[in-house]
């Protein structure tokens, strides 16, 4: 049998798992595996700027491709540094394995130079880790990080690797495990028959059905179903911040986005229906408004793969624990079978025209101007000159807001970002991350002047490994999400959200040695962006003087139910 | 209402902390909490007596479910279950007191297992309940000196068991 070092197992386990790219940092806990790294040539690391980009960019890399991503970092602050990204994976059920180094075992516990409990932590935001005690077991762990990282409801896996376990000194017998069996861990993934039935049953039976899709829907690769099920029942379907793209954005059975910031028709359509059928979503409280008011004469089907999704904060009715995709073929398979259909077109018809009656409200529309640019409008024009088929991974905050809103994706996957956590700074090294996986595609990061200075330092891994993303910062020189909330809920007083000293972001961009452009005016937008564009090999950001008073809306009025909306700055639902 | 959970764990290190970590990050109160090996080696059980609603007893279960280092999880208060606490008083005991004291942990079951001229320490065993009415008997008669209760253990009656 083959004979290696601890270092090196670890990279022979990530060669024979099938990995192709790491991103990571060094330091002295790592850096025998960096050496062993140096060797092999068959996986490109990355070296980032900063070990929090380094997690954020394996995360994009996994959204886009449903893969595990993979960051190696040091000890110490290179541990500490991942956690806001890995808290940022866990929220949104990114698969994701983070190999840290550790002091050695000796030490551990002493308060050494570069020590710190990374196990202790990250324990509340990692599905699972482990601390590596014999370098013998390095490949039989690396093999079930991988596994819990991606099956069930993924998530973030750490692998704390102590100094010592890792001597290019000590050779150990080297085998990585073809499969692994853990008693304590079985996901289930196909559903309960008689489940299945019951909620079909509902479904058929309703009078006013919605499908309500999120991110489970994305993750399990549901697209399929879903549109054959909204299809074949005439029913119509709205989704999460974390769903879109699960169902085609601009298809006919399309309500859009509900929540928070959910346009109009797709929050109503929620609260008046009769039948929620909850796909992969969490009833996450963006989504649901006041609970107490929520969606009064609903019934509530929901399918997810993690049972604590379930009734946690809404009760459901009939619930169905497994994969999406299983369930809705099983679903599709008894419809098929049975020749079954909805059990009152009229009513049905009656419920697609209160839809439309909503749809006739036009929520989202805005003024524009020949003066200032307005965020939306940068949306659609980058809708229309990427013909709605770019990956677009946003920041957080209203940019992120106007581009869920303003590009209706019609595939999954393609839209990138931080739902969950809501983390600043993620848009630009998730992009990143995109990009390397999908070197032939167009990707976009959507970003405001607060999110991109969190991780701007990556301007540089860019040019290092050149990775071309484009970058369209809607530059309001505010916080702008704070400063809505301040201009609705705090009388206007804008307290630390106003930027002062905002850079010179296109000499930014030139200073790391990519293209910078500066666009105010609204009729040099479209062929600004479109000259962006048309630099494929470049990267190039886009700094776009907009609107500063502009708000996102709608918005749900707090403490209120899905029908309570602000739709302007005057007016209400 | 109170209720008793039990869980095996894999005896990994730090899986406890998962499980402690778990409480204390969702909110969950635990009232008592004990650990020990099992019969196989391999698995620790806990039993964890908290206060909880439905709904929440429903997410604690789920959410202990969750964690990868657990094995099972039973809420035994649902049906016939044995529970016990052990605890360790230590009381005053000097002169018209002394006698009291020692009728008082007969009447309740317990045997003095230290004795000096001054104190006792009271041994007793039984239900939660028990000890709680043992500890103010003893209070309303003599000072308590000091108390250590080890938290409850539990077993479901009869046939069914979590190695099953």
């Amino acid at each position: 049998m083959e004979k290696l070092s601890g270092a090196s197992m670890v990279v022979r386990s990530l060669i024979d798992e099938g990995v192709k790219h790491i991103f990571g940092y060094p330091g002295g806990s790592v850096l025998d595996i960096y050496d062993a790294l140096h060797e092999k040539s068959n996986i490109e690391h990355i070296l980032v700027r900063h070990e929090q980009a380094a997690v954020h960019m394996a995360d994009g890399y996994a959204r886009a491709t449903g893969d595990v991503g993979v960051v190696l970092v040091t000890s110490g602050p290179g541990a500490t540094n991942t956690i806001t990204g890995i808290a940022t994976a866990y929220m949104d059920s990114i698969p994701m394995v983070v190999i840290s180094g550790q002091v050695h075992s000796s030490l551990i516990g002493n308060d050494a130079f570069q020590e710190c409990d990374m196990i202790g932590i990250s324990r509340p935001v990692v599905k699972h880790s482990f601390l590596v005690t014999d370098p013998r077991d390095i490949p039989a762990i690396i093999k079930k990080a991988f596994f819990i990282a991606a099956s069930g409801r993924p998530g973030p896996v750490v692998v704390d690797v102590p100094k010592d376990c890792m001597n290019p000194e000590i050779l150990h017998e080297y085998q990585y495990p073809e499969d692994i069996s853990m008693r304590s861990y079985n996901p289930t993934t196909t559903g309960h028959k008689g489940q299945i039935r019951r909620g079909l049953k509902a479904l058929l039976a309703a009078k006013k059905p919605v499908l309500y899709v999120g991110g489970g829907a994305v993750i399990s690769g549901c697209d399929s179903q879903i549109l054959a099920l909204s299809e074949k029942l005439g029913i119509p379907v709205v989704s999460t911040l974390m769903g879109l793209g699960a169902f085609p954005g601009t298809h006919p059975n399309s309500v859009g986005m509900l929540g928070m910031h959910g346009c109009y028709e797709a929050n109503m359509t929620m609260h008046n229906s009769d039948l929620i059928f909850g796909i992969g979503v969490r009833f996450d409280d963006r989504t649901t408004n006041n609970v107490e008011k929520y969606c009064p004469n609903a019934t509530i089907l929901h399918i997810d793969i993690d049972p604590s999704s379930i009734s946690k904060t809404i009760k459901v009715d009939i619930p169905i624990v497994g994969s999406a995709d299983k369930v809705l073929d099983e679903m599709l398979a008894q419809i098929e079978a049975n020749s079954l259909g909805i059990s009152d077109p009229a009513a049905n018809d009656h419920w697609w025209s209160d839809i439309a009656q909503w749809c006739g409200r036009k929520s989202l529309d805005y003024q524009t101007s020949k003066e200032k640019i307005k965020p939306q409008q940068v949306i659609e024009v980058m809708h229309k000159l990427t013909n709605g088929d770019a990956y677009v991974a946003s920041d957080v905050g209203q940019h992120q807001m106007f581009a869920a809103l303003y590009y209706p994706f019609n595939k999954p996957r393609r839209w990138i970002n931080s739902g969950g956590l809501g983390t600043m700074g993620f848009g630009l090294p998730a992009a990143m991350g995109v990009k390397l996986a999908k070197p032939d595609e167009t990707v976009i990061c959507v970003t405001g002047d607060g999110s991109i200075q969190m991780n701007i330092q990556e301007l540089s891994t860019a040019l290092q490994y050149d990775i071309p993303v484009k970058i369209i910062n809607l530059n309001n020189h505010f916080l702008g999400m704070v400063k809505q909330w301040q201009d609705m809920i705090y009388a206007g007083r804008h307290s630390q959200s106003y930027m002062d000293s905002v850079p010179d972001f296109a000499k930014i961009s030139e200073a790391y040695g990519h293209v910078g452009m500066t666009i105010s005016d609204p009729a040099e937008l479209e062929s600004g962006l479109e000259k962006a564009f048309a630099m494929k090999d470049k990267l190039v950001f886009v700094d776009i003087h907009v609107d500063e008073t502009e708000h996102v809306y709608p918005m749900l009025i707090r403490g209120g139910a899905m029908n309570e909306m602000w739709l302007s700055k005057t007016e209400k639902s | 209402m109170r209720r008793i959970i039990c869980v095996l764990l894999e005896n990994q290190p730090g899986a406890l902390s998962r499980v402690v970590g778990l409480f204390s990050q969702r909110g969950y109160n635990i009232e008592t909490l004990t650990v020990a090996p099992t019969e196989d080696k391999t698995l620790s059980r806990l039993t964890i007596a908290v206060n909880a609603d439905e709904a929440v007893l429903e997410q604690i279960e789920k959410q202990l479910h969750k964690l990868i280092d657990v094995l099972k999880v039973s809420n035994i208060t649902e049906s016939a279950h044995i529970e016990r606490e052990v605890a360790l008083i230590k009381v005053k005991a000097k002169g018209e007191y002394r006698e009291e004291v020692k009728r008082l942990a007969d009447i309740f079951r317990g045997q003095i297992v230290d004795v000096t001229q001054s104190l006792y320490t009271v041994q007793l065993i039984g239900t939660s309940e028990k000890l709680d009415a043992c500890i103010a008997a003893l209070t309303d008669v003599t000072k308590v000196v000091e108390i250590s209760r080890s938290g409850v253990v539990g077993l479901a009656r009869g046939e069914k068991s979590m190695r099953a």
